[in-house]
């Protein structure tokens, strides 16, 4: 449903578009002095910008408008199960997902057929970056799905899933500061932030450190969104 | 595998209740419905028609109750059930952004149509469904006529034995109720079909048979004739008619002694009364009565019709009937 909606071509166009403004002007910056760190560090360190509308974009009617359009019903009464349906939408949309930062990829290469400097091209940073992207996606794309499984209204699942990716990737980097945090009694929760801090993890995969605690942190979260959104669809079924 | 000497109904209903917070929707509802067969599903809104269908599908789970389709418990067996089925919910929803014929190979591929027939399949229904110079519009730019035989289409693709369709025809002009119709006319004998609809001339023309439910029960259920004879007592007259009214009813009596003055209007501007009169005689006697009542000279008449009454007076009177005796579990009348 996602390749034969509109929505997913403006999206993808704003997706390209923004990403091309970050990339020129990162590029702007580089030209007027020497950096210490390669592009693809600092290209990354912005994939905040686009996850924070591009998720919420591509996953906010997949459910939600099923469900108001009623189609949820016919597709429920046809051979696919629950489960079905919603895998089959997440890894629609984190396909989607994927292909868009891949398209990304073409900057690089663009960069490196003209500039002729190999110190741009340093790939390590940038295949830690897309592996990054493709990891945290994973966890990302499932809340969006989630998201989009507690509404029938599809703003208000876009709204949702942008508010719970903002508290997660921006929200984290603020918590640790926190002087609540500081208490004895409160390391436990300390520990946690700690634990989910997206720069942080960002900032290890740039430096080719994947860390298995980390993709762990985004596979059960990925598995947690999911089963939440498997049991919002069918307890609305119930309820319905 | 062993031949079965008589195959199971079609569908198979039994003591079905369906509870929402407490609300009854559905009040131990029990039918058969042979294989085959074109059933009508009648009953004002709320009556519970749309629940019993969604928990014919699979799509709800029943609070008690059994149902079988095909023989194939729906409760225990919901993956069998859903290739049996073919289901167009209510308002017939669709999405707006495919094209005709992507729907409906997206939707065979669905229903496990096998990739081979499927596109032959697709010809096959969009030549029943008259869709043919439709197939590449956009869905959610098709007329109202068009989306419903979309839905019909889908609902068939499969080749289920059991399509439950919910109020396929609801509005739509005329001309495309009768192309409805005739399409799914054109289903009976090879599938069996479950339509629920208001339209009762309708259910009236395409149906063998009609349940009528009202409030979660079945109030009467038969051929639309049955009903007929059942609900409104035998025969119906139209009278129209001047003069002293307080006499009629005696000079009735003496024409035939079961015929009743149910209802009358105020008189017109000349005078004259419609009056509506029913008897349990089923032979006409229409001409006794023209003879009795034009040679007494206390009326004049002007008009006598044998009536005949239309599913939409069973209907009102099969619904109004269960409304009067809502507290007394009602029994299903085959």
């Amino acid at each position: 449903m996602l390749l034969v909606s509109f929505s997913t071509y403006i999206a993808a166009v704003l997706f390209l578009f923004i990403m091309g403004f970050i990339f020129t002007t990162m590029m702007d910056f580089y030209s007027t002095g020497g950096q210490e760190t390669t592009p693809a560090v600092v290209f990354f360190q912005y994939f905040w910008v686009p996850v924070l509308f591009m998720v919420p974009l591509l996953t906010m009617k997949s459910i939600a408008e099923e469900r108001r359009l009623g189609t949820l019903e016919t597709l429920l009464t046809t051979p696919v199960s629950t489960v079905e349906v919603v895998l089959g939408k997440y890894f629609a949309a984190y396909f989607l997902y994927l292909a868009l930062w891949a398209c990304t990829g073409g900057f690089f290469y663009i960069l490196h057929r003209f500039a002729h400097d190999t110190r741009f091209m340093d790939i390590g940073p940038l295949a830690g970056g897309f592996v990054f992207v493709a990891i945290s996606g994973l966890m990302f794309v499932a809340m969006g799905i989630f998201a989009s499984a507690l509404s029938r209204n599809q703003a208000v699942a876009g709204i949702i899933s942008g508010t719970l990716l903002f508290t997660l990737i921006v929200g984290s980097n603020y918590l640790p500061g926190v002087e609540l945090l500081r208490n004895e009694a409160m390391k436990p929760v300390k520990a946690a932030v700690d634990y989910a801090q997206i720069f942080q993890h960002l900032s290890d995969f740039s430096h080719g450190v994947v860390d298995a605690r980390q993709v762990l942190f985004y596979l059960s979260g990925t598995v947690l969104f999911l089963i939440f959104s498997i049991f919002s669809v069918e307890v609305k079924l119930l309820h319905s | 595998m062993p031949e079965e000497v008589t195959p199971p109904p079609a569908i198979e209903v039994q003591n079905l209740v369906k509870t929402y917070a407490g609300v009854t929707a559905v009040n131990d509802l029990s039918f058969t419905v042979k294989r085959g067969e074109i059933i009508g599903f009648l009953g004002p809104n709320g009556a519970g028609k749309s629940t019993t269908m969604r928990i014919l599908t699979g799509f709800l789970p029943a609070t008690s109750g059994v149902v079988n389709l095909c023989g194939v418990p729906v409760a225990t067996e919901p993956e069998a059930i859903k290739h049996l089925i073919g289901y167009m919910p209510e308002n017939n929803p669709l999405p707006e952004d495919m094209r005709v014929s992507e729907y409906l190979h997206y939707r065979g591929r669905l229903k496990e149509v096998p990739r081979r027939k499927l596109s032959d399949r697709i010809e096959e229904v969009l030549e029943l469904c008259d869709l043919k110079h439709v197939r590449h519009r956009i869905i959610g730019k098709l007329s109202k006529g068009f989306r419903q035989r979309v839905g019909i289409a889908e609902a068939v693709l499969a080749e289920p034995p059991v399509i439950i369709m919910d109020e396929p025809t609801i509005g739509l002009d005329p001309h495309q109720i009768l192309i409805v119709r005739d399409l799914i006319a054109s289903l009976r004998g090879r599938m069996t079909v479950l339509i629920s609809s208001h339209i009762l001339p309708e259910i009236e023309v395409t149906c063998d048979r009609v349940i009528i439910i009202n409030q979660g029960r079945i109030v009467a259920s038969g051929t639309p004739n049955e009903l007929r004879r059942e609900i409104l007592g035998h025969s119906a007259y139209k009278l129209e008619l001047a003069g002293e009214i307080s006499v009629l009813s005696a000079v009735l009596a003496q024409v035939e002694p079961t015929l009743v003055i149910t209802s009358h209007d105020e008189p017109d501007a000349t005078g004259f009364r419609t009056f509506h009169l029913t008897t349990e005689r089923d032979d006409p006697i229409g001409e006794q009565l023209v003879s009795a009542l034009s040679n007494d000279t206390r009326f004049r008449l002007r008009g006598l019709a044998r009536e005949h009454p239309t599913l939409e007076d069973v209907f009102l009177a099969a619904t109004r009937r269960s409304w009067d005796m809502v507290d007394t579990p009602s029994k299903p009348s085959t």
